[in-house]
């Protein structure tokens, strides 16, 4: 299985190694997606996790164990198809290709399984066709 | 040569020959050049994107006792319109925002809502509040007015665009090292991206670049409904570098264009906010081609690899006037969604829908195919590149 998460780390974790212990002793293999220390000094990290479902569990215990908060990342963003107007102007924007044009149908296409919900889209798009869900 | 008559006759007919930009290539590639000239009487063209300098003005009819708006202070759904006109005539410009939007003192500003959200609404049918208060005079006592509006009811109601169909624009890039928020959208440091606003092969103005059919007077698709072409636009500049085949290769022409809101639709008119710049109106446009010879036909086929754009520096260059460019590109190149610029590969956004326009395109096609829509003599000739006329800057001055 492959999961995306977000992971917050408070201020007394965030210079203490702890994310290479999945790879090391549960043996999940992941990709940063975005790492950032936001202005409170927490960290946030977006993590693709991939790996067996029973490693996968015993690795997010862990992580909560030691004080990370955990935040799936599924649907967060989503697009209003009705306001879109397919102009393109996110998709250079977006970190991870998640926005791209369909060639053929000219229409601007949102992958949501390649978001990472950085919110870029969501302040750039002119028509407002890009919101977080509630 | 065909005349415009003779192509208005072969529609009332049903027989005239009317193909999109696109379906004009298709032609050309399935029955040849020559042949293709022979027979197609109509190519439709379009464009859909933000363009600030457009408005409404609109006639709200007298209440009793009767009120002068005109000098007094009239907001609708919160947003200012202009009242220096007569007692009930008012003007609402799409990029008037909210007194109380906090603009770009939160920077960037989300500038949510303004003109162009409220022309929106109102071409969508939907009630809007107007406040307002007045003077009050002899012949109008009344000072204060509240109520509910709507399109139905008004009495003329009319989109006014001083300036649309730019003929050509900037590609703006970002050489400084943070994020700027501009008209342009959102351009990430040191070339994160590159974002242009033309439809390319397919804009109106770029398919008829010496203003050979298109003049004051044409009769055009605008917003969803009829409009006309009513004079040059704003910023006119139609003396810049051309290409060997007469393309402009800056800014160039533009069109002011004019037509019943009434007739409208809320889908080829959307508002549009730009984060740390403003709002401002999304138009659509569609524009009929008639080919009455061929010179004109050669100028219709033309492609985006024979359009080249400016890259312009939108951190520094473009705010300060230097007037200086990193380079050109061509529109092919755009849409690959890569170009080159000093050297380094950028990825490239569009603020214009090429997917809207090319509905737009197909909408008009059918309007004119169906004989719903007959084409026009233009009644005066666009300032050409041959004229000298000029896009000035400001002397700034005192005395």
């Amino acid at each position: 299985m492959k999961k995306r998460i977000v992971l917050h780390f408070p201020r007394r974790l965030v210079d203490k190694p702890i994310v290479y212990k999945l790879v090391k002793e549960f043996n999940l293999e992941f990709n940063i997606l975005k790492a950032e220390v936001n202005p409170k000094e927490e960290g946030v990290l977006v993590l693709e996790i991939e790996g067996k479902d029973s490693d996968y569990k015993k690795g997010l215990d862990y992580l909560s164990s030691v004080g990370v908060k955990i935040q799936p990342l599924s649907e967060d963003v989503i697009m209003d198809r009705d306001k879109c107007v397919d102009c393109g102007v996110c998709v250079p924007l977006c970190p991870t290709s998640a926005l791209k044009r369909n060639e053929h149908t000219l229409q601007i296409e949102f992958i949501q399984d390649k978001c990472i919900a950085c919110g870029i889209c969501i302040k750039a798009c002119p028509y407002q066709a890009m919101n977080i869900s509630l | 040569m065909r005349s415009i008559s003779e192509i208005n006759q072969k529609i009332k007919e049903g027989k005239a020959l009317v193909v999109t930009k696109d379906e004009l290539l298709s032609l050309i590639e399935e029955k040849g050049y020559k042949n293709t000239f022979k027979e197609v009487d109509v190519v439709t063209t379009a464009t859909f994107g933000p363009m600030c300098s457009s408005g409404i003005y609109f006639n709200v009819g007298h209440s009793q006792p009767k009120i002068k708006l005109g000098g007094g202070k009239v907001t609708l759904e919160g947003v200012p319109c202009y009242t220096g006109l007569s007692a009930v005539d008012l003007f609402l410009g799409a990029a008037a925002l909210p007194e109380d939007d906090p603009r770009n003192r939160v920077y960037p500003g989300n500038f949510g809502f303004g003109g162009g959200h409220v022309i929106e609404k109102l071409v969508r049918g939907d009630d809007l509040l107007l406040l307002a208060s007045a003077y009050g005079t002899d012949c109008y006592p009344r000072k204060e007015l509240k109520t509910l509006i709507n399109i139905k009811d008004l009495n003329e109601v009319v989109l006014f665009n001083i300036r649309n169909c730019y003929q050509n624009y900037n590609v703006a890039v970002n050489l400084s090292d943070k994020p700027i928020y501009t008209y342009m959208g959102v351009l990430k440091p040191n070339l994160g991206n590159a974002n242009f606003c033309s439809a390319g092969y397919y804009s109106p103005l770029l398919c008829d670049p010496h203003y050979k059919t298109i003049g004051i007077g044409t009769k055009i698709f605008l917003g969803g409904g009829v409009g006309f072409v009513a004079f040059w636009g704003t910023q006119h500049n139609p003396c810049v570098e051309r290409t060997e085949k007469g393309v402009p290769k800056r800014p160039a022409g533009t069109l002011a264009l004019i037509g019943d809101l009434k007739g409208m639709n809320s889908q080829y008119l959307r508002g549009t906010s730009m984060i740390g710049y403003g709002v401002t109106l999304s138009v659509g446009v569609g524009v009929p081609i008639p080919i009455l010879d061929e010179e004109i036909f050669e100028n219709v086929c033309v492609k985006d690899e024979e359009i080249f754009a400016p890259v312009v520096d939108y951190s520094y260059d473009y705010p300060q006037g230097t007037g200086k460019i990193l380079g050109e590109v061509s529109y092919k190149q755009l849409r690959s969604g890569v170009i080159q610029v000093q050297d380094e590969e950028v990825n490239c956004g569009c603020l214009s829908s090429l997917r809207k326009a090319k509905d737009i395109a197909g909408i008009l096609k059918d309007w004119i195919s169906q004989g719903r829509f007959f084409l026009t003599e233009k009644v005066e000739n666009l300032p050409g590149c041959e004229s000298g006329y000029r896009f000035k800057p400001l002397k700034e001055r005192l005395k």
